[in-house]
């Protein structure tokens, strides 16, 4: 994955927003993350996502670096299973979950597997 | 009730239906733009060939107006675009999974020869070149708009109030 310094010309996915995890008012299920997809309001526009490839990017030290330079990135992928709601969230499985410090942080929704429907 | 047994025991003979490969979708037709999505090559925008045996796409730059040469790719990681260019005189015949096939390295047998040191560049060989010369300069006669070049010489890119559900390709 090249990381390019001009972020905003370079960006092949779309900025979505880690909200929280699924959950009713008292129990929360960390299985599945809750994501809010820039432009995205309604039910029919997320139902576009279903499927897509999702990244949280974030950045960690290396062994040689200190800790408050971090020049590693990692990720955790996952990909979007369901809308939520009719709003247009939407909900995404990881393949370790999210953890909490990601909420409110920027998740990547990539534009792959991109199937458009079989037409005859 | 007694559940009703045959009288001899007779396995199903199961017939394996042969694999098909994988259906176009999108309508996607020979000479289509198609913009990639991952990889060295995401965001650029490619020539569509011809579908292969194994159902991989098989897509070319043109080498010369982005760095793309002849390459397979699946379709999932496809956007296919409306911008359509009139190649039905290619001959891609002779251009097939075989032709992308690696090539057999000979496994080091003595201790010498681990520890000779390997080219480090790996060199495209000439069969390759000469097909990907050949094909696109086909290509390169089929564009006539000099913005279909500079269109395929740029790459696609989301940018402040672009959605991909929204958008048109």
């Amino acid at each position: 994955m090249v990381i390019n310094m001009v972020k905003s010309l370079d960006r092949l996915y779309s900025r979505a927003v880690f909200l929280g995890y699924r959950r009713g008012i008292t129990l929360q299920n960390e299985n599945q993350s809750l994501l809010r997809v820039e432009g995205v309001k309604t039910k029919e526009d997320a139902k576009w996502y279903i499927g897509k490839r999702v990244a949280y990017v974030y950045r960690a030290h290396t062994a040689q670096t200190k800790k408050n330079k971090q020049t590693k990135y990692r990720s955790i992928q996952g990909k979007v299973i369901a809308a939520h709601g009719t709003n247009g969230v939407v909900r995404a499985r990881f393949s370790h979950n999210l953890p909490s410090q990601a909420i409110g942080k920027l998740v990547r929704v990539m534009l792959y597997p991109n199937r458009p429907a079989i037409a005859n | 009730m007694v559940k009703w047994y045959p009288t001899e025991d007779f396995k199903k003979i199961k017939t394996k239906e042969e694999q098909k490969p994988t259906r176009i979708r999108g309508a996607i037709t020979p000479g289509q733009v198609l913009i990639l999505l991952a990889g060295k090559h995401q965001g650029k925008r490619v020539v569509f060939i011809k579908q292969l045996e194994s159902g991989l796409l098989l897509v070319t730059g043109p080498y010369k107006l982005n760095g793309v040469a002849l390459k397979r790719i699946p379709q999932a990681y496809t956007i296919p675009t409306s911008t359509k260019l009139d190649i039905s005189g290619l001959d891609t015949s002779d251009i097939t999974d075989a032709f992308f096939a690696k090539e057999k390295k000979k496994a080091a047998k003595s201790e010498e020869q681990f520890f000779v040191a390997k080219p480090s560049k790996k060199e495209v060989p000439e069969f390759k070149k000469a097909a990907q010369k050949k094909l696109d300069g086909s290509i390169a006669s089929a564009i006539k708009d000099p913005l279909v070049k500079k269109y395929l010489s740029t790459k696609f890119r989301l940018r402040n109030g672009m959605f991909p559900h929204l958008l048109k390709f």
